[in-house]
């Protein structure tokens, strides 16, 4: 199968082509088992409706973002035709690494059996840190300094018991490995970034949760970045809503998406294979990427894909992605991302306290 | 000729009222007094009077004065202040303003009522900076916020004066169905009476209808004499009277809390100014803060009886085609509140009327005027009179 490439000449457009053809060669999604429904949480605090999402995911005892990477990492492994001694770069993006100093990177390295010659740095950028280590994975593969990076977006994301983020903020995500376009499961076209200093979320050092400015994370944040950097690349590479078999947006609650996808005038079909939040609340950094993982799952050869995420402080990274022959040979290798939602043990509000060590013991 | 000294509004000028998250305070209050002074002719103000209540707190600016006299290019060619009776800082602006022409030593006065909302997000602007309008030692500190204040009195209002608490729906409903046709207006959407009965219960007796949001706003306005009317000033709104009176701060030191008394003063006092009695006028700009503040002040102009203000707005008295229509173009209800700004607004709004510029909102005939705003629970009130 020949790759048709849409796009205009790389020097002439906003767009991020790498020189070298790029794409997905695995990914794998991670999602705790346990659930907190958002009406146990109203039963805590006196709300009786109007949720954002119905429940959301919690990490375990024994789960961190460490813990859950190497989960999605495995997956990820099993998808591709690589071992773990061939990658040259394992990035972290979240903005819940259990350390303030001392990589992830490194932990999940070694755990899924990288070698030492690689890059392990950790990515911040709120909930685009995962795709800004996918831009940064394309440059690593397409500028040809290695053949393959592994770009991971995982939270178990922090909501202060009472504000309105302990509804949806969630735990889980998934793995990327790119590589080159040959023998991928899905090409990567083209990337485009849109930022700006929007201060509409954020945490400063030392603070245990996150602050946000209420409505002004919506019109002025999301949607501005949102479309801000859907509609341009869209315009850059001349394609339409209609040309897309599916899109997925970053997912803060189940709202925001469904309205970004209707502006830019794409169809609830085409928004609901990779909308998660529902079910498993705001992954943070694994938002977007983990609904891209739910597409990956059930899409077909041919089909174009468009994922934007949104960072606080603010972005927005948009890809272009197109499905391989190779996707329907693969994707079974691991579990799907509907397994692991399916895969579902309801707890109360106290069971939560405690599996995020919110209970003073001593 | 004999100077009169007659005030009269030559120039208005406004913002849309909303979350204006990327407009800043001075370019809020800029815009509106660019507005105002293109209306006026080119007239060139030599007094600043910037009615705000919160520019210190929620954006950390005072000496609005300076800011808005050089923003709008009259650094050293205006005097500047700014007025401050916590939500009846734009009334106050104005009494000073009509003030300055009456004496004489000033013969261009601007208005420039900004306020500036959205500097702080979350519950800290109604229980940290909304409550700074209050007694602060004997009220605030006790954990009382206005609109908690207002809903206490309401509940004692409905104890006294058994009366369906639905009567109290059309408040509400009147304002939206007036922000219809308002551009500025925040809320540009009717609601119903089930919409009403629905409602997210909010403070107390108070459902989230019964209140007016705090939002982002300029209005703007220029006064000046008789004498110094542009001759593009056609109709011109002449301010006959503006009167500003404090009450006691705290609610508890009030003869009877359920009566506005500082805004009965105030009316009774415009109204003497003015030369005219309530029978004269065809419309009131109120001050809608809450439902309790709308229901209260209408008796204190002396609208309605006391107990009995919730009458008018079941009869249909309050409707654009009624009697006394009230909110003309939404009301803090449904225009938007912006605190300090909204009684240059009021004024704002009843220059459209009387200049029957307030399209499918235009009450016929329009000749006279009343607006009043109100600070804390009626702490301080101002009002104005005006007529064409």
């Amino acid at each position: 199968m020949t790759e048709q490439n849409h796009l205009p000449k790389p020097e002439k457009s906003k767009l991020l082509v790498p020189k070298i053809k790029v794409g997905i060669q695995g990914y794998g999604a991670y999602v705790p088992r346990y659930r907190l429904p958002n009406k146990e949480i109203g039963r805590i605090w006196g709300n009786t409706g109007g949720f954002p999402v119905k429940e959301k995911a919690v990490a375990g005892l024994d789960e961190d973002v460490i813990t859950m990477s190497i989960e999605a990492a495995r997956n990820a492994l099993k998808r591709s035709e690589i071992g773990a001694e061939e990658l040259r770069a394992v990035w972290v993006g979240s903005e819940s690494h259990p350390y303030a100093v001392k990589p992830s990177g490194t932990v999940v390295a070694e755990a899924i059996g990288a070698p030492n010659d690689i890059q392990a740095g950790d990515w911040e950028f709120a909930c685009k840190a995962g795709t800004e280590a996918i831009v940064a994975a394309m440059g690593l593969v397409g500028s040809g300094m290695g053949d393959y990076a592994l770009a991971i977006g995982m939270d178990t994301a922090q909501g202060k018991p009472g504000d309105a983020l302990e509804y949806t903020a969630a735990s889980g995500g998934a793995a990327y490995i790119i590589g080159p376009q040959e023998g991928s499961l899905a090409s990567i076209e083209a990337a485009y970034s849109y930022v700006s200093d929007t201060p509409d979320f954020w945490r400063r050092e030392n603070q245990v949760y996150p602050e946000h400015g209420q409505r002004f994370t919506g019109d002025p944040a999301y949607f501005e970045h949102i479309l801000g950097s859907a509609q341009t690349i869209l315009a850059e590479t001349g394609l339409k809503p209609s040309d897309f078999a599916y899109a997925v947006f970053h997912q803060p609650n189940a709202k925001f998406p469904q309205r970004a996808g209707k502006t830019l005038g794409f169809t609830p079909e085409q928004i609901a294979p990779g909308l998660l939040a529902p079910m498993i609340g705001n992954t943070y950094s694994g938002a977007a990427i983990i609904g891209l993982s739910a597409i990956l799952d059930v899409a077909k050869a041919g089909d174009l894909i468009l994922m934007t995420s949104y960072g606080s402080g603010a972005g927005s990274d948009s890809f272009i992605i197109k499905v391989r022959n190779e996707l329907e040979q693969r994707r079974d290798r691991a579990l799907s991302t509907q397994d692991y939602i399916a895969r579902r043990t309801e707890i109360d509000y106290a069971t939560y306290l405690r599996f995020r060590g919110e209970i003073v013991t001593r | 000729m004999q100077r009169t000294n007659d005030v009269y509004i030559v120039g208005i000028g406004q913002t849309p009222v909303g979350e204006l998250w990327d407009v800043s305070l001075r370019n809020l209050a800029v815009r509106a007094l660019k507005t105002a002074r293109e209306d006026a002719g080119g007239l060139q103000p030599q007094a600043i009077f910037v009615g705000n209540m919160l520019a210190a707190n929620a954006s950390h600016q005072a000496n609005l004065g300076a800011l808005v006299a050089e923003y709008a290019g009259l650094a050293g060619k205006a005097e500047g202040y700014t007025a401050e009776a916590a939500e009846a800082s734009g009334g106050a602006a104005i009494y000073l303003a009509y003030n300055a022409i009456r004496s004489g030593m000033v013969d261009v006065a601007a208005v420039v009522g900004v306020e500036k909302v959205t500097d702080v997000v979350g519950a800290g602007i109604e229980n940290r900076l909304l409550s700074t309008g209050l007694d602060s030692d004997y009220e605030a500190s006790e954990g009382l916020t206005l609109v908690g204040q207002a809903s206490l009195l309401l509940q004692r209002y409905m104890h006294e004066n058994r009366f369906p608490r639905e009567a109290l729906a059309q408040f509400p409903l009147i304002a939206h169905s007036n922000a219809v046709n308002n551009p500025n207006a925040m809320f540009r959407r009717e609601i119903s009476l089930d919409a009403y009965r629905n409602a997210r219960e909010d403070t107390g007796v108070f459902n989230q209808f019964d209140i007016a949001p705090n939002a982002d706003g300029a209005a703007a306005l220029i006064l000046t004499r008789k004498e110094l009317l542009p001759h593009s000033a056609d109709p011109a709104v002449q301010l006959r009277s503006s009167s500003y009176i404090t009450d006691r701060l705290a609610l508890h030191d009030r003869r009877d809390p359920l009566f506005f008394e500082g805004a009965a003063v105030s009316v009774h006092q415009a109204l003497l100014k003015a030369g005219i009695t309530i029978s004269d006028l065809d419309f009131f700009e109120y001050s809608d803060n809450t439902t309790l503040h709308a229901l209260l002040s209408l008796e204190a102009a002396g609208f309605a009886d006391r107990g009995e203000g919730w009458k008018l707005a079941s009869d249909g008295s309050l409707t654009l085609q009624g009697s006394l229509p009230v909110a003309t173009m939404g009301g803090h209800k449904a225009r938007g509140f912006p605190l300090g700004a909204a009684g240059v607004y009021q004024v704002v709004e009843a220059c459209l009327q009387l200049r029957g510029q307030a399209g499918s909102n235009q009450i016929a005939h329009a000749r006279y005027a009343m607006t009043q705003s109100l600070a804390a629970t009626a702490s301080a009130a101002a009002t104005q009179i005006l007529s064409v």
